[in-house]
């Protein structure tokens, strides 16, 4: 069994604070992808649970036992780097037996365990080869050999998929999550590639600025953000944010509007919304319809990207700001024609507008 | 089409010109004078002509036979025991004005040795302080390459770390460097000395007087120790260097990845270090090599060759008969032998650690 446990997880170089107090539970068998743009601290926080980033303070635990002091080697994890760490001078049979050479095994067994490796792999042709004479794809195949014959409680993927390209990326990514399932270890997986998070985890943890932004399962982050960051990080084109006025709370709906919105109810659940109060509507993309009727949101065409199965469409609000709609249908549309929007209030995100919650510039 | 070195590049040539004439002067052309001189009789002043005289001076320099004898018997056909060892003819009778013999007309004994039986071999050189020259050259390059290539890979190492003041360090092993070769060698020559040496009263002082002084220059069994133990301490700090640049093109995490398989710190070096070293340790072996051989400073400085020939080296025999006696061709026939050696060591060294595929 190989729970991770991180427990209020702190990380300074001098009096500069990378990792702010991370608490995180990682259950036996899990995917978990830490996800965050760059410099949130994720990579560190994965090169914490390695042991190659000393802890600072807090709590380290891998299968119930504290290793905050243990040496890499002893964590039982094994670790796949974004540049690979294969070794030049070695054949690729070399370098997926290597931690089986280190720890002095016969020759038979490494023979069987790098053939099944190979297998599970399918790269038993390239055996023989340099790591000169792969490519990006096979070299990463490779890091991940070398990861899987010593059988390790629990793997560590650091940004892995980063120096390939867009087609082999979608192979690799297929097949790491293959592999999750064929070998059914726990799997800490750093990106900062959303569709990465979101089509590989059980369970996402948002990093920003070396705190925990949001941790749960992908789909229940997409649709239920918890903070302004997460919503505008998950999902591609990102949300929408437009400033609105708190116009009447009812319950735990709340009446807002603004010089484009007409006034619209929606769940208030994040905060306690008090009339006359600014707030933040958020709105996907995705949910925006062109409105048969009237609509709710008010504008002009400013620019359109036809992409097939949908249209994304730029509109300029009437009150002057930008707002982002993907029409899932090929339509044209002309420039500067008046568009009146529609979307299902249940489906809106309101965020309370606190300075520094999350970047509202964002569209 | 006209080459790329004649086509509109007046400024290059005019920019390189001084430098090219200086190469072409002092570098390139007394490489191929030594070549010239060295089928000559050339001397450095003489009124005479310069006659051509083939191979005379490789055969005065290479001349090397052996020769067997039986020892001296008495009537009785006992052997003759003198200073408690059977006594053996006078190699002289054979090498003066022996008409027998005229192959052996003004050779040496270089050194002899005696196969178990009574009969004793006579190893003859025609130049036996060419042939000590050779050998204590070789014995200086086969102890100072190894040591020097492996104290610095030492020193490399522990100054590859991210400790605090580490530059102090690196500056403190690189120093002597930058010394001249001239100055260290006048500074070692008080740390040997025999009288009142800093090494003597260092050696007295820890073993309480227990180890005599030695005259580590002046003795012919300590002589060319002293400079070889000088020597790699002087040079040691510029192969360290070279070798700290190819630790630093190790790319870290292939040691992260080390760590993280479990790798002992000499399975590390073993198995990422060293082979990540391995171009770096061509060109030190080479360089070192081909520095050894130039042996010259410190044998003129320290020693002048002795005592009794035992710092004689090919640099020092080729500057001592060019300009002491002299007798350039010689000289220049020595400079040829000795870049045929090293070109052939090199070659040896290329084959040896060449990328095996």
């Amino acid at each position: 069994m190989a729970r991770i446990s991180l427990k209020n997880l702190k990380k300074s170089y001098g009096s500069t604070h990378v990792i702010k107090g991370v608490d995180i539970e990682i259950d036996d068998g899990e995917f978990c992808v830490f996800v965050g743009p760059s410099g949130c601290g994720k990579s560190t926080l994965l090169r914490m649970i390695a042991g190659l980033e000393d802890i600072s303070s807090g709590e380290l635990q891998i299968g119930e036992k504290v290793v905050n002091e243990l040496p890499p080697a002893q964590r039982g994890v094994a670790m796949v780097f974004q540049s690979y760490a294969i070794f030049p001078h070695m054949t690729v049979r070399e370098n997926v037996a290597f931690g089986l050479t280190i720890s002095g095994a016969s020759k038979e067994e490494k023979d069987a365990k790098v053939a099944e490796a190979a297998r599970i792999l399918q790269m038993e042709h390239l055996l023989d080869r340099r790591p000169s004479q792969l490519s990006g794809g096979q070299r990463q195949r490779v890091a991940i050999g070398r990861a899987i014959v010593r059988k390790p409680q629990v793997f560590l993927f650091d940004e892995p998929l980063s120096n390939l390209d867009a087609a082999l990326r979608m192979d690799m990514r297929m097949e790491i999550g293959k592999l999750h399932q064929q070998l059914g270890a726990t799997m800490v997986y750093v990106t900062h590639d959303q569709v990465e998070a979101m089509t590989l985890a059980d369970k996402i943890v948002v990093l920003k600025d070396g705190q925990v932004m949001q941790i749960g399962a992908p789909m229940d982050l997409y649709h239920d953000p918890a903070n302004l960051f997460v919503a505008g990080f998950l999902g591609a084109p990102s949300m929408n944010f437009l400033k609105v006025k708190v116009q009447g709370v009812n319950g735990g709906k709340v009446l807002v509007s603004n010089g484009a919105l007409d006034p619209v109810e929606v769940s208030g659940k994040r905060a306690l919304f008090k009339v006359g109060d600014e707030a933040i509507l958020g709105l996907r993309p995705q949910y925006l319809a062109v409105a048969q009727g009237a609509g709710r949101l008010h504008g002009a065409v400013a620019l359109t990207e036809r992409l097939g199965a949908e249209t994304v469409v730029e509109i300029a609000l009437k009150d002057g700001n930008p707002l982002i709609a993907a029409l899932s249908q090929d339509a044209v549309f002309d420039i500067g024609a008046q568009m009146n929007l529609d979307f299902d209030p249940d489906k809106a995100h309101l965020f309370p507008n606190e300075p520094g919650a999350g970047s509202v510039n964002k569209h | 089409m006209a080459s790329k070195f004649t086509v509109s590049n007046g400024t290059g040539w005019l920019m390189a010109g001084p430098a090219v004439l200086l190469i072409a002067g002092f570098v390139i052309l007394p490489f191929f004078l030594a070549f010239a001189f060295s089928f000559t009789n050339q001397r450095l002043i003489s009124p005479n002509a310069t006659e051509f005289v083939g191979l005379a001076n490789y055969r005065q320099l290479l001349d090397v036979t052996t020769v067997t004898l039986e020892p001296v018997r008495d009537d009785a056909g006992a052997i003759v025991i003198k200073d408690g060892a059977p006594e053996y003819p006078s190699l002289r009778t054979l090498t003066r004005n022996n008409p027998d013999r005229p192959d052996l007309a003004g050779m040496r004994e270089w050194f002899s040795f005696s196969l178990g039986g009574e009969d004793r071999t006579y190893v003859l050189a025609r130049d036996v302080v060419f042939m000590t020259a050779v050998i204590n050259t070789f014995i200086f390059v086969l102890i100072v390459a190894p040591v020097q290539a492996g104290v610095a890979l030492g020193l490399a190492l522990l100054i590859n770390q991210r400790l605090r003041g580490i530059n102090v360090f690196r500056a403190i092993y690189f120093m002597p460097v930058v010394v001249s070769i001239v100055v260290v060698s006048l500074l070692w020559r008080l740390i040997y000395d025999g009288q009142s040496g800093l090494l003597n009263n260092l050696l007295g002082a820890i073993s309480f007087g227990m180890i005599p002084p030695v005259d580590w220059l002046g003795n012919p069994s300590t002589a060319l120790g002293a400079i070889i133990a000088m020597s790699i301490w002087q040079a040691v700090g510029f192969h360290m260097v070279i070798w700290l640049s190819g630790l630093q093109t190790i790319s870290p995490t292939l040691y992260e990845a080390a760590a993280i398989e479990g790798a002992s710190k000499w399975q590390v070096f073993r198995y990422i270090t060293w082979p990540g070293l391995r171009n770096t340790a061509v060109l030190i072996l080479i360089v070192i090599t081909m520095q050894a051989f130039g042996l010259f400073a410190q044998i003129d400085v320290m020693t002048n060759g002795g005592p009794l020939d035992s710092t004689q080296t090919i640099v020092f025999q080729a500057i001592e008969r060019g300009y002491g006696k002299q007798d350039i061709s010689g000289g220049s026939a020595i400079s040829v032998i000795l870049f045929v050696i090293v070109l052939s060591i090199s070659l040896i060294q290329r084959w040896l650690t060449r990328e095996k595929t």
